[in-house]
């Protein structure tokens, strides 16, 4: 064609490249993420009583019941540590994987009365998402915080050290293990929306292949076989060493932690790359 | 000049009917063909997208191989039936969904408005929703603040500024969205009929504000709308969109006729009986050219053809056509004695002409009547025929939804 030398900014085709992220369009969206963030803040304790406070009131309770009935009616091992402390840990990083999950995979539905309007790169909900439940996660491990000082007085022995480092390390892991998983279901759920279905409860089954109500120890002496089922669940290794960090017990390796940030980077990928194709036309299905 | 726009090419396919059900049977199957390097089997490319008839395919084209350009500062309208494609162009050229086929260049920063007031969250503030909204169309919050001020000026909605919008009055919700669109810095503006909402005073002030941004900055504007006269007044280009396809493109008044042609494709245009007895025989609505047509544009002749056979014993009776606007109000009556008009038994055909300019934009029906004044009804035909006066640059266009009544009457203003 002669006009080869003309340079258009923006070309709209059917398909573009598998493998552009388009991140420097998320770049420049930047504020439309702390705008997202804020709005799902505020709109989420306006006209409540008890506002943020809500924050704490699930993970108490839900720590209260697993300490009765998994900790005293079924007397599961909690690693030697303090139970509250035991399942608090667990919940409290389980909670922020998630709701990142959950959260994650209604993008489409849940916006699709924005998406079909007006353009943005879609990549900044998921994100706006991850960034909020951060806000809720903190207000959490404050919780957590402020029961490991109670217990510190009352002279429990837990041992936080120096694994505590990784700390950061974990939470990105999450976040990105909730996002990859949730882009990857909520790009499916456009089509299919059995999935919706199957994902609250399908969470909840994940639960219990992740040691949030038992410790890794526990099924690696009971089911020797089995095992694997859960030492190969990313979350595993996750919350491990997050309670090993904060409270000395805990079972991983450097290399289990390696292995699922390689599954964590790859399944976001794969999310982010799906989730881009999907944004293309998921206004003709929805 | 420059080319901002080129679309070459575009199709862009739907599937009709149930999504969702046995929808990965046809995945695989889909998926499967593509894997032998075959067509995908569920997409006929070539159905037109006529949505009054059925088609055999579920796969519809709503819009079929388009191509056209758009210079930097034209102001564009797109005009179309309801189905003709319009939205579909819309949201690919926004980029809410992508073309099936084609390509579509574009040169600058891009924002549409399909809708006023997009991601609105009730429980925040106007104030809020202003930096939100203008987000969402693409600003940046620095950009946002600097032009706070004036967005909050121009909505008129100073005094509820910090309320949440859920408080509004919905005229108020949509000036304050509007103002945050209009103030976005985009080389290229894409506003769908969003000013049908508002009041007509805050109408004519989106009309403006809109009217600078294509004459004044020279930037490029994209309008959607069925007001004809708007488009006239902001639209240097029109681009008319039959069944997917591109009718005609070029200036705007050729375009607007073009379009009124294009209308009476199709319709009941005439009225026939031939039962021996009756009285009426033909009637159809032309033209001064002696097309025939149900559209007619405000400044149009809008003449009424009627074929009639009369008896000796009619000639003492009277005949009149009836106007009647679609609420069934009659509109007006015009009457002529028979014997007047023709002087023997026989068939005739008379031209009724309503003078252009009188009726006002709007859907009228014909009846006519022959009687003896009170003595017998001869004969009545209720609704032989349908036409439409189209709003096309008459100083209505701006109170779109304001009653103005139905006849136009250019009356004498004197000055004492």
């Amino acid at each position: 064609m002669h006009n080869l030398a003309e340079e258009w900014d923006i070309e709209i085709t059917s398909r573009n490249n598998l493998f552009d992220l388009k991140l420097k369009d998320v770049w420049h969206y930047r504020d439309l993420l702390a705008l997202l963030v804020r709005r799902d803040f505020v709109a989420f304790y306006k006209q409540t009583i008890l506002g943020p406070l809500w924050f704490f009131i699930q993970p108490l309770f839900t720590t209260i019941i697993y300490t009765f009935v998994f900790g005293n009616l079924a007397n599961i091992s909690a690693d030697g540590l303090p139970k509250p402390l035991f399942y608090l840990a667990g919940i409290t990083a389980w909670n922020y994987f998630a709701d990142c999950l959950t959260k994650t995979s209604t993008v489409f539905t849940a916006n699709s009365g924005l998406f079909e309007k007006v353009y943005f790169p879609r990549l900044i909900v998921p994100l706006s998402i991850v960034v909020s439940n951060l806000i809720r996660f903190a207000v959490q491990m404050l919780l957590f915080v402020v029961m490991m000082f109670a217990y510190y007085l009352k002279g429990a022995s837990f041992h936080p050290n120096a694994y505590l480092l990784l700390f950061p390390l974990l939470l990105l892991l999450m976040a990105m293990l909730g996002l990859g998983l949730g882009m990857i279901i909520s790009a499916l759920t456009t089509k299919y929306r059995d999935l919706s279905f199957l994902i609250t409860f399908g969470v909840q089954l994940m639960m219990y292949l992740t040691t949030v109500i038992y410790p890794l120890s526990t099924v690696k002496q009971k089911y020797p076989t089995y095992e694997w089922l859960v030492e190969y669940n990313p979350m595993t290794s996750i919350i491990e060493c997050f309670r090993y960090g904060f409270l000395g017990q805990g079972t991983f390796t450097m290399v289990s932690l390696a292995i699922t940030t390689a599954i964590t980077v790859l399944i976001l990928l794969i999310g982010i790359i799906v989730f881009n194709r999907v944004e293309k036309n998921f206004v003709d299905t929805v | 000049m420059t080319k901002v726009i080129q679309v070459e090419n575009l199709s862009k396919a739907y599937r009709l009917g149930e999504i969702g059900t046995g929808t990965i049977s046809k995945d695989l199957e889909r998926f499967w063909a593509r894997m032998r390097g075959k067509e995908d089997p569920f997409l006929k490319i070539g159905e037109v997208n006529d949505r009054t008839i059925k088609g055999g395919s579920d796969v519809v084209l709503s819009l079929k191989d388009i191509n056209f350009e758009i210079e930097k500062g034209d102001a564009v309208g797109i005009i179309g039936r309801n189905g003709a494609g319009k939205s579909t162009l819309l949201k690919i050229l926004s980029r809410v969904t992508a073309p099936t086929t084609g390509s579509v260049k574009i040169k600058g920063r891009i924002a549409s408005l399909l809708e006023v007031g997009t991601g609105f969250h009730p429980e925040l503030t106007g104030k809020e929703n202003i930096f939100l909204n203008g987000a969402i169309l693409g600003m940046r919050k620095a950009e946002i603040k600097r032009k706070f001020d004036e967005i909050v000026d121009f909505s008129g909605v100073d005094r509820y500024i910090d309320t949440p919008v859920k408080r509004y009055s919905s005229g108020m919700y949509v000036r304050l969205a509007f103002a945050v669109a209009a103030y976005l810095e985009s080389e290229i503006l894409i506003v769908d009929e969003v000013l049908a909402v508002g009041d007509a005073e805050f109408q004519k002030k989106c009309l403006g504000k809109m009217g600078d941004i294509s004459q004044g900055q020279g930037r490029t504007v994209l309008f959607v709308s069925h007001n004809m006269g708007a488009i006239k007044k902001l639209c240097n280009q029109a681009i008319i969109l039959d069944k997917g396809s591109i009718y005609s493109k070029g200036n705007t008044s050729d375009g607007i006729t073009a379009y009124t042609q294009l209308q009476n494709i199709n319709k009941a245009i005439n009225y026939s009986n031939n039962d021996p007895g009756k009285k009426f025989r033909e009637v159809t609505i032309e033209d001064n050219k002696g097309r025939l047509k149900s559209d007619f544009s405000f400044d149009e002749n809008v003449n009424v053809r009627l074929k009639f056979e009369v008896g000796q014993r009619d000639l003492n009776a009277a005949m009149g056509i009836k106007i009647l606007d679609d609420l069934e109000r009659c509109i007006f009556t015009s009457e002529k004695k028979v014997g007047e008009i023709v002087k023997h038994a026989g068939e005739s055909t008379a031209v009724i002409t309503i003078p252009r300019e009188m009726l006002s934009p709007g859907h009228y029906r014909v009846t006519f009547g022959m009687h003896v004044p009170n003595v017998e009804i001869i004969e009545v035909i209720t609704d032989v025929l349908h036409f439409e006066i189209l709003e096309t640059g008459t100083d209505f266009y701006q109170f779109s939804g304001a009653d103005m009544g139905c006849v136009f009457v250019n009356c004498d203003w004197k000055i004492l």
